[in-house]
């Protein structure tokens, strides 16, 4: 196991350097430039501009650069500096990330129970119309976009009924965070009922269903025992790339829910062409969906003792 | 109501020892059943297949004859046009159908002009990652080894970045955003998925006995891989298609709601323009809203169907 | 003994109070609505199992002889199968009338199934401790330790080499023989009544398949069990088994004590089947085969289902369906226990 992790480490690296060298290249290499951004229409004088592109290395080659960012990560844990704020981009995020966490943690909590939950249901009575009604509402929910949902969301239970908060104040209460983490999760939720229901459907045709069942189990004990850990094993895969998007998803719904998060600052710093700042979460973000997909890897081994780590 | 899972009844039919003798006898009395075949035969009668065709070819219709469906010009401002009047419900088809939006356009010309930029982003973007990504996976798959880890590596590079973000980033950078540029954006970051399912085909296929027997024959490596791996690696790799032809539709809407989408009539701007007016004009987001869910439906559902008719596993 | 004793108690284990039958089958149907129309699996079976005796269920697939077992075990899948008539009779009671809960109860404790592939039929996630040891959980309410030790026990009657070790191993580290043994001591584990053995060796090795199934007629002898041995191969049957019946196309076509029918087989079927076991003083001539394909059950001939295949087929055999009757000897005395479903019964039997 231990080598086993160890492998996957190294097999890490070469793609963590590989997505952020194409994020670094994206934001350096396409045109536009954060400097004279920074100074809007009026242009600052040139004298000031090329100072500021020299602080920031930005006239340097552009390996050059990601060569001296790397370094800076791998040494100092320095994720550059805010352009903008002239903070570093490790402090924007010790601001940001708690809130999308949060988001996330709770989406990724209603994704999880209603999703599976879903899933099961209709798994358990695949072909009855139970089985279509859910397949309906999932395929329904996949297909409108987020944004989508968000409005309508946000129109029906705060325009109209006000029982809920249209934007989130205060992002440490839950009650507020409900609608968007609902909005974020609804897609993800749909994919994982669906492919609960999939997995489900498929396994209880399986023979080891049969002898728990020849066995004279309980019914309850047949699903629970002998079906559901068998059927969980592609969920979790999903599960754990999954995470990966939710944290790209909050781009939108924090842009709809006014929340101040990564997503909303990586939006501010698209927008505004701020490299550094979004070099800098995209890495954070590389990092959380790589070690989500290790965990994942590594669950496999708990649920499936078939699977053997050399 | 439609009733999309049926295979599943008669699959979970009779333990599959006994009666696979007559089924057997059924292949060899009707010669012309194959899996295609059969999936046809199964999508035919298939009520969830046959709604998203028929809204699928209602779909390219506007695309292609705008003009036949309204004669209304979708730029056409007329502010007296107020829109706080609400939309004529009974005057179908009419400009004031579905209402006017804040700069007095009629919502229903925009509706059928719109479909233009889902369907042209949907398309072109889908056949960019089919070609792409189909042609990095047979190549990981087919070869392996080094060729293979390399690729893979490639792919998974690629797989790091969050979809949406990417396209973001990439979209910014270009002021004047044209099909060919959103396409080519989505595509950037959309073949990896193609390419994965392609390569676990490939990888399947290699192993069976017919290639195996046609390389033993001496065949050379592109007939191997066009005449007896391509046609069997088919099948997942259109179902994967179709339904990501539907998200890219959804997908091209979200940036041009983030403001990063086609410049011009497309109905992401639409409902982007009109969430802001949702508590005094639903109407000007609803109209496309429901156009555009009903869209990505239409693909979604046509390609689960799809799934469903050539998955012996749920026959 | 267990809490679920007194819920349902239809007769005490060793008090053979009707004294009829363990088992009964009489006149079942099963049928399965499939999309290209119904398929007729099992069509008016009979037979019976006593305490003790073995039954060989013998036929191709496709003959019906699965579908009878699961009926019997409750573990078809309904729909798309449905029983439209006939009984099981349980010591005496029809379990087809029975609710869910006391056939699940029946099921594992009374009546258990060994199935054909043991690898796909043990759950690959769970040790075969655990397995084992949930037959004692769930029936008699053991508590883990106690399951974990009657478990070991187990493995130990059914000759698993160093079974305390190997209790929290998963069925994939066991060899196909062992993991046989397992189903069987699976089977075993509440000593039921009846146990219903689907193919049990037709996944192993030749050598393996003798040591099973000598294993499992063994046990079978010391718990004084009924056993269903449902099979396609003649060569297992023929040590083991008291009474045949041979199925074809969901019918029973043939019944006879086991030796009688090797020696004077009463359908044109069980005789193609006989003569299609390759023999060692037959060396160099030509193997016998039954010609044809089983029927495909969605359209069964007319008359006698097997009168495409069967070299002695007539008119008649086209368009009259033939019934399982008794024969009578040439000397008029009724054949104790045979029956045939052959309108040639008498001529096939005399040679």
């Amino acid at each position: 196991m231990g080598r086993y992790v160890a492998r996957r480490l190294l097999q890490m690296v070469p793609v963590f350097i590989g997505t952020t060298l194409l994020i670094f290249l994206m934001v350096y290499a396409l045109p536009g430039d954060p400097v004279r951004g920074l100074f809007g229409d009026k242009g600052g004088s040139p004298q000031v501009i090329a100072a500021l592109r020299h602080q920031y290395g930005l006239d340097q080659p552009i390996l050059v650069q990601y060569w001296d960012y790397m370094k800076g990560i791998v040494l100092h844990f320095d994720f550059g500096t805010q352009i903008a704020s002239g903070r570093p981009v490790t402090d924007v995020l010790a601001d940001a990330f708690p809130v999308t966490l949060r988001l996330g943690s709770f989406a990724f909590a209603i994704e999880l129970v209603i999703g599976i939950g879903l899933g099961v249901f209709a798994g358990l009575r695949a072909g009855r119309a139970a089985d279509t009604t859910v397949l309906l509402i999932t395929l329904l929910l996949i297909s409108v976009p987020v944004f989508v949902l968000g409005f309508i969301l946000k129109w029906i239970f705060a325009d109209e009924l006000q029982w809920l908060e249209p934007n989130v104040n205060d992002p440490s209460n839950y009650g507020q965070l409900l609608m968007p983490a609902v909005v974020l999760a609804t897609a993800s939720l749909a994919y994982v009922s669906r492919l609960t229901r999939t997995s489900i459907a498929e396994n209880m045709r399986a023979d080891y269903v049969r002898t728990a069942v020849a066995k004279g189990l309980p019914r309850r004990r047949v699903v629970s025992v002998h079906l559901m850990r068998n059927s969980m094993i592609p969920v979790v895969t999903y599960l754990g790339t999954d995470i990966g998007a939710l944290l790209g998803g909050a781009v939108v719904t924090e842009g709809i829910f006014n929340i101040q998060g990564i997503g909303g600052t990586i939006y501010q710093s698209i927008v505004r062409r701020e490299g550094t700042t979004l070099v800098g979460l995209v890495t954070i973000l590389v990092l959380v969906y790589l070690v989500a997909s290790l965990l994942v890897d590594l669950l496999y081994a708990v649920l499936d003792p078939r699977i053997r780590y050399a | 109501m439609p009733d999309m899972t049926k295979s599943d009844t008669s699959v979970a039919a009779p333990d599959a020892v006994d009666v696979a003798a007559p089924a057997l006898q059924v292949v060899k009395s009707e010669k012309t059943r194959s899996l295609w075949g059969d999936a046809w035969q199964d999508l035919r009668r298939n009520k969830i297949f046959i709604i998203s065709a028929v809204l699928i070819l209602l779909l390219l219709t506007i695309t292609f004859f705008p003009g036949w469906f309204t004669s209304a010009n979708p730029a056409y401002g007329d502010l007296s046009k107020h829109y706080l009047q609400k939309p004529q419900l009974g005057k179908v088809f009419s400009a004031e159908w579905l209402g006017y939006d804040q700069q007095g356009r009629s919502v229903y010309a925009r509706l059928i002009y719109g479909a233009r930029a889902s369907i042209a982003v949907g398309f072109g973007t889908t056949l960019l990652v089919t070609i792409v990504g189909g042609l990095v996976g047979m190549i990981a798959g087919y070869f392996g080894g080094l060729v293979d880890s390399v690729l893979s590596r490639l792919v998974d590079v690629f797989f790091g970045i969050p979809f949406l973000l990417g396209t973001m980033v990439v979209l910014n950078s270009f002021p004047e955003r044209t099909a060919w540029v959103v396409i080519g954006a989505l595509g950037f970051f959309g073949w990896t998925q193609l390419a994965r399912v392609m390569r676990g085909a490939v990888i399947t296929t290699k192993q069976s006995d017919y290639v195996q027997a046609a390389k033993a024959l001496g065949a050379s490596t592109p007939r191997i891989l066009f005449r007896h791996i391509l046609p069997n690696t088919l099948a997942p790799v259109i179902v994967v298609a179709t339904i990501s032809l539907g998200v890219y539709i959804g997908s091209e809407a979200t940036l041009s709601f983030l403001g990063l989408g086609l410049n011009g009539v497309s109905w992401g701007n639409d409902i982007s323009d009109g969430g802001n007016q949702i508590r005094v004009a639903q109407w000007i987001m609803l109209y496309p809203s429901i156009m555009l869910t009903l869209t990505v439906l239409a693909f979604i559902m046509l390609g689960e169907a799809v799934r469903n008719a050539l998955d012996p596993k749920t026959r | 003994m267990t809490i679920i004793e007194e819920a349902f108690v239809p007769s005490p284990r060793d008090g053979e109070d009707n004294g009829g039958p363990l088992l009964e089958v009489r006149d079942l149907h099963v049928e399965f609505r499939t999309r290209e129309g119904v398929v007729r699996a099992v069509n008016g079976v009979n037979y019976s199992v006593s305490a003790g005796e073995t039954l060989a269920v013998l036929g191709e697939s496709g003959s019906g002889k699965s579908v009878t077992a699961q009926a019997i075990m409750g573990i078809l899948d309904m729909p798309p199968a449905t029983i439209p008539q006939g009984e099981i009779l349980f010591r005496g009671q029809d379990m087809l009338k029975m609710s869910a809960e006391e056939r699940r109860k029946i099921r594992g404790r009374r009546i258990a199934m060994i199935f054909q592939d043991a690898l796909s039929s043990l759950n690959p996630v769970l040790s075969v401790g655990y397995q084992l040891g949930e037959m004692f959980r769930v029936h008699q309410g053991l508590s883990k330790k106690d399951a974990k030790a009657k478990a070991i026990e187990l493995m130990d009657r059914v000759k698993i080499p160093a079974a305390a070790a190997r209790i929290s191993d998963y069925p994939h580290q066991f060899s196909g023989g062992m993991r046989q043994r397992i189903m069987i001591a699976m089977a075993l584990a509440l000593e039921p009544d009846l146990i219903i053995a689907d193919e049990p060796t037709t996944a192993l090795d030749v050598t393996v398949q003798a040591q099973v199934m000598d294993l499992l007629a063994e046990l079978q002898r010391e718990y004084n069990m009924g056993l269903i041995l449902i099979t396609h191969d003649l060569g297992v049957v023929a040590d083991v088994a008291d009474k045949i019946a041979v199925m074809y196309a969901g019918r029973i076509v043939e019944r006879a004590p086991v030796h009688e029918l090797y020696k004077r087989p009463a359908h044109p079927y069980t005789r193609g089947l006989l003569d299609s076991i390759p023999r060692l003083d037959q060396k160099g001539q030509e193997l016998y085969a039954i010609k044809g394909l089983p029927p495909n059950l969605l359209h069964v001939p007319d008359g006698c289902a097997f009168n495409p295949r069967c070299p002695r087929a007539e008119d008649v055999c086209r368009t009259e369906v033939p019934a399982l009757l008794g024969i009578t000897a040439q000397d008029g005395t009724e054949l104790v226990g045979r029956a045939s479903a052959c309108h040639f019964r008498k001529e096939t039997i005399d040679g």
